[in-house]
């Protein structure tokens, strides 16, 4: 296998957990909701995902579990940052903290045990395309969380259901003075996004790398929060800045295989300051961040 | 036949505050009925409770003669209520069609069909897939007026319509609301501008202090009577500017122009402008065309590092100045919004003296000299009669007219040599709006340059010596108070005039 078909194979899966985590928050944030948490909701579905997984040999009770214990945190953000209107960057903060101690606790027993990874699926005649067939040979997460950009895309701009949610975040007392009931749809949004968030850890401690390690999401939740606001709130965006994540990490595994003379700390460190360093480039347009910005982000709403 | 809407009784207090109490209403079909009062007479609140905003504490609304409790606007909408807001419940982000797609069923391009039919048969044309960022105050109400239009109302609600519009406007804006009118549709239709509603108004329910005063046909009586039900005494006489010498020139602008980086921002283009001691020139013009950029820049919150001649005070070219630089040369600025530009609403009202008058030995060696700042307060509140519990109390506990008096007063106080004022009586009760328009009127006869920036043309008019019109970031020649009109201004605001 050559070099460049190694990056095509590994970037969609190395970009999955950040994009499943950074779809529920585009959501989460399009309502107005500010979630700092996503990090440890990550933590807390990949270790529930994992224990489910090993102890039960089904991968779907795994997802389904984790999405389960993402929400269920989320639900927790939600009680304090919407039923008491608390400080959302504090709540988050507090909450992703939360999340990264059960997940130790949770994931403890299990430490350096390892899953079988799940088979591939490949795309008849596509995935027999030279070099780029690589491509379409993916678990079926991968493919799944492609559709669901679509399909939150084509809901965010398409569909009456997509106004609401940015209505109430651009705009909270406008929607509620139309009759919108802008807490519950902010709940909504915030469940939303912390299922996506366990999910999102279920996929990495299960399908991309299946072995327990505590700590293995590695700020990854952070990556994700970074680029809902640096891809501007734009479903296209972040797609392309995970992808560019899923892209340099493997790159910089390749740089240490073929002993390139840097220190491997530096290259692991790459993907993370490159896809913050383009992403900053994106969003330094001023027109573009003030038309997509959401405009209640992060401030309490009351009634 | 039983009304279309009736109120029995109805009221509602906020806290400590009564906003309503006991008001009894009767609104039948095919009639335009005017809810007169002055700001924080309960109109608002009213309007809320018709429209399902807010509950009542005690009485019943009545629809058709059914009782109704009436949770959300949604139920409003359901029976046939539209509402217009002041501030409008538009998303800025969305086109016009979203916006309508947000409440009224059906497919988009059925949508745009329906906005542009209605557009045409009542002169309310809006293009449907504009962004609604990049619409003038006056479309955004049209587009309004549509969306309610769109759920074919009975009842339909305008809270202060008009105080948006250029004077044209507002005359094809009564064109459009009498052909409702006449298609049977009822209309409430609050302000606080009696002329208007003389001309509109079938029948009119005055309100003060949350009760209701006087229900009577404004086309009988004079606009001074509805004034003296409106406010609990006669109106104060205007106090007109007598003509003197002027000094030599304040503050002058030159050919400035500033490009904004901000797309939901307006663009200066060739602004100029010149202001003389013992004189008061007034920016006309609806908000929304230039004036909180034309502010910032007088002010010296936006500072032009590349252009410091384009701004001069007393001849000294400050256009790379910043304020508090610019105060230092005898610039006083009061900003439009008072609560969080003008005071802080957290603190006292001798903490926010300190903020700008700290210049005035109140603070010495870098330490605050509190008995000094205690007397400026309380001077300030003593001479501009500001009804406060005292040098302590928080800004943010004033009504409107008492803290703008303040404001103004602690700005008057540092006797500038040049004062901005920006929408000097907005959201200001009409006593207290007639005392800050005398000592506007005092102040230049004391020497002092004074520029106003106002909406309201009836006010420019009163106290100022020339106006010029902001219209799209571009400022009209000057034209002298005595020699123009309210037409001739208006013309200029919708940038007609050649």
């Amino acid at each position: 296998m050559t070099i460049l078909a190694f990056i095509l194979a590994g970037t969609l899966a190395a970009a999955t957990p950040l994009l499943l985590a950074a779809l529920g928050e585009l959501i989460t944030e399009r309502a107005g909701v500010l979630n700092l948490g996503i990090e440890g909701m990550m933590a807390l579905g990949a270790a529930v995902g994992f224990v489910v997984t090993y102890n039960t040999h089904a991968p779907v009770l795994g997802f389904a579990a984790a999405a389960l214990a993402g929400l269920a945190l989320s639900l927790v953000f939600a009680m304090l940052a919407l039923g008491f209107m608390a400080n959302q960057v504090a709540a988050g903060l507090a909450i992703g903290v939360l999340g990264l101690g059960l997940s130790s606790l949770i994931g403890k027993p299990l430490e350096s045990q390892t899953l079988d990874a799940p088979a591939k699926l490949a795309i008849p005649l596509l995935a027999d395309l030279p070099v780029i067939g690589a491509l379409f040979e993916q678990d079926l997460v991968v493919f799944l969380t492609l559709a669901l950009a679509v399909v939150i895309w084509a809901v965010l701009n398409h569909s009456k259901l997509g106004l609401i949610i940015r209505a109430v975040g651009e705009n909270p007392s406008a929607a509620r003075a139309l009759g919108f009931r802008v807490l519950r749809i902010r709940l909504a949004a915030v469940a939303f996004g912390g299922a996506m968030a366990g999910m999102a850890g279920a996929y990495a401690s299960t399908i991309y790398t299946p072995l327990w390690a505590d700590g293995m999401i590695a700020g990854r939740g952070w990556i994700a929060v970074a680029l809902v606001v640096f891809g501007t709130w734009a479903a296209g965006r972040i797609v392309f800045g995970a992808l560019l994540f899923g892209a340099l990490s493997l790159g910089g595994l390749i740089a240490q295989a073929a002993g390139v003379a840097l220190p491997s700390q530096l290259l692991a460190s790459l993907p993370y300051g490159v896809t913050i360093l383009m992403l900053a480039v994106i969003s330094s347009n001023r027109r573009r961040m003030r038309l997509n910005t959401v405009a209640s982000l992060g401030q309490p709403f009351a009634g | 036949m039983a009304p279309l809407l009736q109120l029995s009784g109805v009221s509602k207090r906020y806290g400590g505050v009564q906003a309503n109490a006991g008001i009894d209403l009767r609104v039948d079909a095919g009639t335009i009925h005017a809810i007169l009062g002055e700001n924080g007479a309960g109109k608002s609140t009213l309007m809320k409770l018709i429209y399902g905003v807010e509950r009542p504490d005690e009485g019943q609304v009545f629809w058709q003669g059914q009782a109704v409790a009436l949770s959300s606007p949604s139920d409003a909408r359901r029976l046939g209520i539209g509402m217009v807001f002041q501030h409008f419940s538009l998303f800025e982000t969305l086109s016009v069609v979203q916006n309508m797609a947000l409440i009224v069923p059906g497919s988009k391009a059925e949508l745009a069909t329906r906005i542009r039919d209605l557009g045409a048969a009542f002169g309310l044309s809006v293009d449907p897939q504009a962004m609604v960022h990049s619409l003038s105050v006056g479309e955004r109400q049209r587009v309004e007026i549509i969306r309610c239009l769109l759920l074919n109302p009975k009842l339909l609600i305008l809270d202060e319509p008009t105080s948006v519009l250029p004077p044209q406007s507002v005359a094809l804006l009564f064109d459009t609301l009498r052909a409702l009118r006449a298609k049977g549709m009822a209309i409430l239709f609050i302000s606080h501008k009696l002329e208007e509603i003389r001309e509109l108004c079938d029948c009119a329910t005055i309100l003060r202090q949350g009760r209701v005063t006087a229900r009577l046909d404004p086309r009988q009586g004079t606009a001074h009577d509805l004034a003296t039900l409106m406010i609990g005494r006669p109106m104060p006489p205007p106090v007109h500017p007598t003509p003197h010498g002027l000094g030599e020139e304040r503050l002058a602008l030159t050919a400035l122009s500033f490009a904004n980086e901000d797309p939901f921002g307006v663009s200066l283009k060739d602004v100029s402008l010149s202001v003389r001691g013992g004189e008061i020139l007034g920016i006309a013009g609806i908000s929304g065309n230039g004036q909180q950029e034309l502010a910032a820049l007088i002010s010296g919150e936006i500072a032009l590092k590349s252009s410091a001649s384009s701004v001069t005070l007393m001849s000294h070219p400050v256009g790379d100045l910043g304020a508090a630089a610019r105060r230092k040369r005898g610039l006083a600025f009061v900003p439009e919004d008072r609560l969080g530009r003008g005071a802080v609403p957290d603190m006292s009202l001798a903490d926010n003296a300190l903020l700008t008058a700290h210049s005035r030995g109140l603070v010495q060696n870098g330490f605050i000299n509190r008995k000094a700042e205690r007397a400026f307060t309380a001077e300030c509140i003593t001479r501009f009669d500001v009804r406060t519990a005292g040098p302590q109390a928080e800004a943010g506990s004033l009504s409107g007219g008492n803290l703008q008096k303040f404001i103004m007063g602690r700005e008057m106080m540092l006797n500038p040599s040049v004062l901005l004022v920006a929408q000097p009586t907005w959201g200001v009760d009409i006593g207290a709006a007639s005392e800050i328009r005398q000592r506007l009127v005092a102040m230049r006869n004391a020497g002092a340059a004074i520029v106003v920036i106002s909406e309201e043309i009836d006010e420019l008019f009163e106290i100022c010596d020339r106006l010029q019109v902001l219209h799209k970031g571009h400022l009209s020649p000057s034209l002298d108070v005595a020699a123009t009109s309210v037409e001739q201004i208006g013309t200029y605001m919708i940038g007609a005039a050649a």
